[in-house]
């Protein structure tokens, strides 16, 4: 049976992990690449990186890094933050990213979703979306951009639906709301999205312990979902998240 | 040394790292001498069939690897590479592929609660004593897949999985001929035990 996967985050920024609450006040937690390995011997099913500083800076992505990771862990892996065209897709996925993550680019300029998986395949192009709850849309929930400092006026499950149709291999909502928050991730919002669209939805922003893993799986229809605070800090391995999830009934990856 | 067929569908840097991990030497060849001199094939791909066999041809290495993976020499076949081994695919609104192994691909039917591609981990239960070798170290394990289409079941099936309520050839065993639907180069520890094993089979 398909597992669900659990998926560590880490924010990079000037080539060390960092994490702050919603882009703000960021700590120092260590090497992208220690980290990494640490976390796929641990029983992450894949990782994601985020270059944070990358598009604010307008600062190309850290190719090098993506180098090493590649060369270190031999479980899949994502990148976003500072791809701004084609040609970084491709030296991200040349040098050993199997994905690659498009938000405020993607909004910039939606043909981007289309001609990355006419490129590399659609599974290689995931949609990242920041949504907020507002009044102006008729899901409830408006796209952000840049770090959630815009608010575009665009709907967040027509945003999703229209990606997936663009060539979106996978979706991964991040709730503004919930982000570092560790309070549980957004359910509604996960929901929504992960009902209008066929594609893979990947749960974000609001973890803080295993029980709300169990709880976007059950109840919010992810198929995946980040984790980053509550593991960065310590608190939890993802082992214990795992055992949880498992304890709970839902399909999860043991063996590694 | 293990020769890495590159026909222009998707990325190697994994499958060369996954090697490297094992201390094992590799070459990336784009040419019908080198696979044809080859000790060792391993013919990964992602993307559509359509422009694999496409780019095969272009490259002229289509009868190199239909003749390699019939060799006795040992082959492996990953992700697409393993699909187009097959005699036809529906992708693309229909695809004539190698023909090596009897069967044919198919697109997952939409079923409820069932995202395609299916992306992620999943086990592999090997059936048939045709996978003897390689048993123990597939058997009830998970391995990391990203695909949209799959090979129906057949005389060459090695190894089951399961999705969308359709049960699928995740791994195929013809002689020396290997090919696995998943990415041991993705799969984390047990993905490189599997490729230590194929290396000494």
């Amino acid at each position: 049976m398909l597992t669900k996967r659990v998926i560590p985050c880490l924010d990079v920024r000037n080539g060390r992990v960092t994490k702050g609450v919603k882009f703000k006040n960021n700590v120092d937690l260590g090497d992208p690449v220690e980290m990494a390995v640490g976390y796929s011997d641990g029983g992450a099913d894949e990782l994601v990186f985020y270059d944070i500083t990358a598009s604010a800076e307008r600062r190309p992505i850290d190719i090098g890094m993506v180098e090493a990771v590649a060369r270190a862990v031999r479980i899949p892996f994502a990148v976003g933050g500072g791809i701004s065209s084609l040609p970084d897709m491709e030296r991200v996925i040349l040098a050993g990213a199997e994905k690659v993550s498009v938000n405020s680019l993607a909004v910039r300029n939606p043909r981007i979703i289309a001609e990355g998986a006419a490129a590399f395949g659609r599974q290689c192009i995931v949609l990242g979306m920041d949504p907020v709850k507002s009044g102006r849309t008729a899901s409830g929930y408006e796209i952000t951009t840049r770090g959630f400092r815009e608010f575009t006026g665009m709907d967040a499950v027509e945003w999703a639906k229209r990606a997936a149709d663009l060539g979106a291999g996978e979706i991964v909502v991040n709730s503004v709301d919930a982000d570092g928050t560790r309070a549980g991730f957004e359910m509604d919002i996960t929901r929504m999205i992960a009902e209008a669209v066929g594609v893979p939805v990947v749960a974000s922003g609001g973890a803080g312990r295993p029980s709300h893993l169990v709880d976007v799986f059950r109840g919010a229809k992810a198929d995946a979902a980040i984790v980053a605070g509550m593991i960065h800090s310590g608190e939890y391995t993802i082992t214990e998240i795992k055992r949880e999830m498992h304890a709970a009934g839902i399909p999860t990856r043991m063996n590694y | 040394m293990v020769t890495i067929v590159d026909y222009g569908a998707g990325n190697l840097t994994s499958v060369k790292n996954a090697f490297a991990a094992l201390g094992v030497e590799t070459e990336i060849v784009r040419d019908a001498k080198s696979v044809e001199r080859a000790e060792r094939v391993v013919f990964p791909g992602v993307g559509a069939a359509k422009s694999a066999m496409d780019n095969l041809e272009r490259f002229g290495l289509t009868d190199a690897v239909r003749a390699a993976a019939v060799s006795g020499r040992p082959f492996l076949g990953i992700c697409l590479g393993m699909q187009i081994l097959f005699e036809r695919s529906d992708e693309d609104g229909g695809v004539d592929t190698l023909g090596v192994v009897p069967g044919r691909v198919r697109r997952f039917p939409d079923v409820p609660g069932f995202k395609v591609p299916e992306i992620g981990w999943n086990d592999v239960r090997v059936r048939g004593e045709s996978a003897a070798e390689l048993c123990p170290l597939v058997d009830g394990l998970e391995f990391y897949f990203v695909h949209s289409y799959f090979a129906e079941l057949g005389d060459a099936t090695a190894g089951v999985t399961e999705y969308a309520g359709t049960g699928f050839t995740s791994m195929v065993r013809r002689g020396a001929l290997w090919a696995c639907q998943f990415h041991p180069e993705k799969s984390g520890r047990i993905g490189l035990n599997l490729l230590k094993g194929w290396l000494s089979c």
